[in-house]
């Protein structure tokens, strides 16, 4: 299918861009990798007048430390970003679900950030960003505001940003030592988007025991679910086999998974228990 | 809008609507029919083609995104005197195609993958060209043609 006809603006910086969709509104729609907007400009799911291509501006693509933050650009492509050093070092488990994504012509258009404006349910960077305490900097017309991941997702493919405003940069916070990442899932097939993820962050103490743990999983509910019923029963305990089944279990207790055409909620609470388990595992290991 | 892009090499200057994908202005503007258009949603792969040098699905861009771009399409592969190109005769000689709808697509995702690394696993060589859909099931040959190329393509 083809797109509705619309009028195409290139505009050169940031300010420019921020002016055309102060002025356009709902009309206007911002176009930076276009592996999401596309298909829905092709399928008519959306009819901007006025496409504004972030593409030509300058300084939105870079991948810097700031403030002690990782920081990536609006314009980071995902083929970028997991072929950073910095990013491997500052944050393995953006690092880990990157090459997961779709494949590589996709993610040589599409971009970290963009992943996350269109949060799907089921994407992998979106639950990575609020296991990560990531911070969304947002720039419109009337100025600048800093949200955290978890305020930013509200629903399937719903996040706080109005028309006129972007998302000009990823702030990931750099990892405490003797901290482990891991990523699990479980997809139809390789590239898929999963039908549940999980991902896992522990933090050992001196004693060997979990300082702190942080447990998310996407694709149960709208936003990614975070399973902060596993943090208190994490908290102090030494690592063990039985200690993240245990977690597992906490976390498929509290979780309420909705149903759709690609698996029941009873199959993804399974998998948050199953997949629960095994992220906290391997992070533990990783960390140690 | 204006559009000006360097196509394989030749330069082209065409006057487009904002709407037009990359795919269809191959092949409806420039006549280059070799890039295949299938889901036109991002799904299949088909019209995958080397945008400076890094492979996008063409149908996921708008012409006048490209303003200013070098795109290769398989077009590009073979020499102008018509000479197959090794990834190409790998195809050939592996059987990497039947109908050859997807081989575009195949050809320019494993020319991107073959030209950053080499001494693929099998492993590594399914995930570089896993974003074209070949509805032949012809992907054992496929990989067995880049597999070939990997070791009889002297860069």
């Amino acid at each position: 299918m083809k797109p509705a006809p619309f009028e195409y603006a290139a505009p050169r910086s940031l300010e420019e861009a921020l002016a055309l969709l102060a002025e356009h509104g709902l009309d206007a729609k911002a176009l930076a990798g276009g592996q999401s907007l596309l298909p829905l400009l092709h399928r008519r799911r959306l009819r901007p007048r006025l496409v504004v291509d972030l593409n030509r501006i300058a300084g939105l693509d870079h991948i810097r430390m700031d403030g002690g933050m990782l920081a990536l650009g609006a314009l980071v492509r995902q083929s970028t970003a997991e072929r950073s050093d910095l990013v491997h070092e500052i944050s393995p488990l953006m690092y880990e679900v990157l090459p997961g994504l779709g494949d590589v012509g996709i993610r040589n258009r599409g971009t970290v950030v963009g992943n996350l404006v269109y949060a799907d349910w089921g994407a992998q960077p979106c639950a990575v960003a609020v296991t990560l305490d990531a911070m969304l900097c947002i720039e419109g017309a009337q100025g600048k505001r800093a949200l955290g991941a978890v305020g930013f997702f509200l629903g399937q493919r719903r996040v706080s940003l109005e028309p006129d405003e972007l998302v000009s940069e990823l702030r990931i916070p750099a990892p405490r030592p003797r901290t482990g990442h891991a990523w699990v899932q479980v997809a139809d097939r390789h590239g898929d988007l999963p039908i549940v993820g999980a991902a896992a962050v522990v933090t050992l103490g001196p004693d060997g025991a979990c300082a702190a743990a942080r447990l998310v999983f996407s694709g149960v509910v709208g936003v990614p679910f975070d399973a902060a019923g596993t943090v208190g029963l994490l908290a102090g305990e030494q690592p063990s086999g039985e200690l993240f089944a245990a977690a597992g279990e906490r976390a498929a207790a509290d979780a309420d998974p909705v149903s759709d055409g690609r698996a029941s909620a009873g199959y993804r609470r399974r998998l948050v228990r199953v997949l629960g388990e095994r992220a906290l595992a391997l992070a533990a290991e990783r960390a140690a | 809008m204006n559009v000006r892009v360097t196509v394989n090499g030749r330069a082209y200057e065409r006057e487009v609507e904002p709407r037009l994908t990359l795919a269809d202005f191959l092949r409806d503007e420039l006549g280059l029919y070799g890039t295949h258009v299938g889901c036109e949603e991002g799904a299949c792969g088909a019209c995958t083609v080397l945008l400076d040098g890094r492979s996008a699905r063409s149908c996921l861009l708008f012409a006048v995104q490209a303003d200013g771009s070098e795109i290769t399409t398989v077009e590009g592969l073979a020499t102008a005197e018509g000479h197959l190109h090794p990834l190409q005769l790998a195809f050939r000689a592996h059987h990497g195609l039947q109908c050859g709808f997807c081989t575009p697509g195949v050809l320019l995702a494993a020319y991107e993958l073959l030209s950053e690394r080499r001494n693929l696993t099998d492993a590594e060589i399914r995930d570089g060209v896993s974003g074209v859909l070949c509805r032949c099931t012809g992907y054992q040959g496929i990989v067995d043609a880049v597999r070939a190329a990997d070791r009889e393509w002297e860069r």
